[in-house]
């Protein structure tokens, strides 16, 4: 039970940490479907971090690696940004090659990087063990990591700069009406890089905080396993709203977490599933929710649309 | 010259150029970065891929076995594209693709059926596949993209659990269809002794004969104007008289057919086994996007951008694994998709350069 609360909180705040940045970037205008690529990148950076410099003392080291993340998933939505806010590309063709090219990028890396040190080395993974148990607090068998109440933060964050500050107001009504944001002095462009970099910041911790889950091994080959579109599919299911966001990764958090923990309830465990139905079960309950939260969406009215100067 | 590059279909080919070329670009610095020793000979070994075999015939053989690969990827590519010019973005082919595999080898294996009927149950299912997209979309209004992802997901885990029936017992790998049931592999009719190679089957005429006709629905009949009219316009499909939910679920059952065939024509060569274990969806239908988009949006011209992303991606099995690794090919390839998305600015700087020179020209005389 106990293992179950650790893991639904774990994936929860990778969900919650992703789907704020998709949030933050629809709501300037730009659909980021590269989410899932800029996680990975991110995790890259911070298994770099933390593999490499798992000498320093523990707080400068959590920092770092923190930093490291937010900083190469921020370059890596760059990609993003002067592609869809600058040559009006189509968004979902642009984060999809994203997608795909994180994780070919980061296995051509990491593989060159394992043979560099080792020629029989021809893997294409991180290990981070002292890296991770100093994000880690072991309360009685219970993992308590410094992601979880950083997702939290995040959460008041992006609430109070979405609502309560005149930045993200003015970034809002660049994603519901840019023309008219325009007409009034705000400058669209920037306000769209400003939603672009936040949801890279905010992407790459997440991606960081999903390889610090479970493991302390990272292969890059596998990518995240579509948890970037997981938190597109929380964003919907919040309604583009922080603390509706929060409940949405909750929900889909708890089913992730029984798959990899199933087998520690007898009820279950005596079912006798094959797991690939516990693996299945978050992406199922997704289009299920989906499928009934969708037809009333809230989505920001210009997503998606590159901005036009000239049309109105 | 100019009259020339005004045209469409030339300036798509240009853009495409510049695509791959960019990309490749990309991908020599990559290689330069990680080593710059044998940086040159390893991108001359990914772009020649099997040219760069040294008998004659075992580069026939390996061409057919690159012709083998492009195959499902022509299938793919027609899906994501079909779906395109509706309007919707298809990335579930992939899941649709790992339908159509599950169905045919699992017909095959698990009850014997012979190619024909394997084949048309791949269609078939992975057209069903297609539709629950397309419904989804029709009537819960649920983005394409999220759905499909989902459903390459949950596609993924039940070919495993359902083709767990039929693997080797030691191995994760399904039984090998020419043993186990000769009948369910693809006729040759010949092809296989003209390429040295008994992979090459029925499947690679089929496939050229549905770019084609793809071509032919998508702008010569009634259906494909409608189909196109809804992609471009909702709304005014429906003030037309179209029915829009019905053309959704059309598109997207026709586009998850392609993709479920191009599965079948790959594994029904017995050139692959399914892996019950593997983690992640097969590339082919992502692989798809790059050369649906390479090939400018057009059938015709998605049978040569699939060969060149099978050619390099085949190619990328020969670098020098000393230093590098085969995903540089992914790299390129990803490249080049992420510079499909400049196409229309490629386009817009073409026709202002040459209406730029014109004017000058009219001021001359």
């Amino acid at each position: 039970m106990l293992l179950l609360i650790q893991y639904t909180l774990i994936f929860a705040s990778v969900l919650l940490l992703v789907a704020l940045g998709g949030c933050i970037s629809e709501h300037s205008g730009i659909i980021n479907l590269g989410l899932e690529g800029i996680m990975v990148v991110g995790a890259l950076g911070g298994a770099l971090v933390m593999s490499r410099l798992s000498y320093l003392p523990p707080a400068v080291m959590v920092l770092l690696s923190l930093l490291a993340a937010i900083a190469l998933g921020m370059l890596y939505s760059c990609l993003l940004g002067v592609a869809a806010i600058h040559f009006k590309a189509d968004q979902t063709l642009i984060g999809t090659a994203m997608n795909l090219l994180a994780t070919a990028a980061a296995t051509v890396f990491v593989k060159a990087m394992n043979t560099a040190a080792n020629p029989d080395n021809h893997s294409s993974e991180i290990e981070y063990v002292t890296g991770r148990k100093m994000f880690i607090v072991n309360i009685d068998g219970f993992e308590f990591n410094w992601f979880m109440p950083l997702a939290i933060i995040a959460v008041v964050l992006v609430y109070l700069f979405l609502y309560k500050n005149k930045l993200g107001l003015r970034l809002m009504a660049c994603g519901e009406h840019p023309q008219a944001a325009a007409s009034v002095g705000i400058n669209v462009f920037k306000m769209r890089w400003m939603g672009v970099l936040i949801s890279g910041a905010l992407a790459g911790l997440g991606g960081l905080c999903y390889i610090l889950a479970g493991v302390s091994l990272w292969k890059f080959e596998n990518g995240v396993a579509g948890f970037g579109f997981l938190a597109l599919a929380v964003m919907i299911f919040g309604q583009w709203k922080p603390g509706r966001i929060a409940i949405a990764a909750l929900l889909f958090g708890l089913f992730r977490a029984l798959s990899n923990t199933y087998m520690g309830f007898p009820f279950l465990a005596a079912l006798k599933l094959p797991s690939n139905i516990y693996n299945m079960m978050p992406y199922i309950v997704c289009l299920i929710v989906l499928a009934f939260t969708s037809k009333t969406s809230h989505a920001p009215k210009a997503e998606g649309i590159p901005y036009d100067k000239g049309t109105r | 010259m100019k009259k020339l590059l005004k045209r469409p279909g030339v300036q798509a080919f240009v853009a495409s150029i510049i695509c791959i070329l960019l990309g490749l670009l990309i991908g020599y610095i990559v290689l330069l970065i990680i080593n710059p020793q044998g940086a040159t000979e390893s991108i001359f070994k990914v772009i020649q891929n099997f040219f760069s075999s040294k008998r004659a015939n075992l580069r026939l053989k390996n061409f057919g076995n690159t012709l083998t690969k492009t195959i499902p990827l022509i299938m793919c590519s027609l899906s994501i594209l079909f779906a395109y010019k509706v309007g919707l973005f298809n990335i579930g082919a992939a899941g649709q693709y790992v339908a159509g595999a599950c169905a045919c080898l699992y017909a095959a294996l698990g009850w014997g059926w012979s190619w024909l009927p394997c084949m048309l149950l791949a269609v078939v299912v992975a057209a069903i596949y297609g539709g629950i997209v397309g419904l989804l979309k029709a009537y819960c209004n649920v983005n394409e993209v999220i759905s499909g992802i989902m459903l390459n997901w949950i596609g993924l885990y039940t070919a495993n659990t359902i083709l767990s029936n039929v693997k080797e017992t030691a191995s994760p790998y399904t039984l090998y269809l020419d043993k186990e049931n000769p009948a369910a592999l693809l006729p040759n009719i010949g092809l296989d002794k003209l390429f040295n190679n008994a992979t090459v089957t029925i499947a690679v005429p089929l496939a050229l004969i549905i770019a084609v006709a793809v071509e032919i629905l998508l702008n010569k009949t009634r259906l494909g104007y409608e189909l196109r009219a809804t992609g471009l316009n909702k709304n005014a499909a429906r003030y037309a008289g179209m029915a829009e939910n019905r053309n959704i679920i059309m598109t997207l059952m026709i586009s998850g057919a392609l993709a479920g065939l191009g599965a079948s024509m790959l594994y029904q060569t017995g050139y692959m086994r399914w892996e019950c274990t593997q983690s992640s969806v097969p590339a082919m239908g992502f692989n798809g996007i790059a050369a649906a988009f390479l090939g400018g949006l057009n059938p015709i011209g998605s049978i040569f951008s699939s060969f060149f992303i099978q050619h390099i991606t085949d190619g990328g099995s020969n670098v020098n694994t000393n230093f590098y690794s085969s995903q540089i090919s992914d790299v390129i390839s990803s490249v080049i998709i992420y510079l499909c998305g400049f196409v229309l600015f490629i386009k817009l700087t073409m026709n202002r350069m040459i209406s730029r020179s014109e004017e000058k020209k009219g001021e001359k005389n």
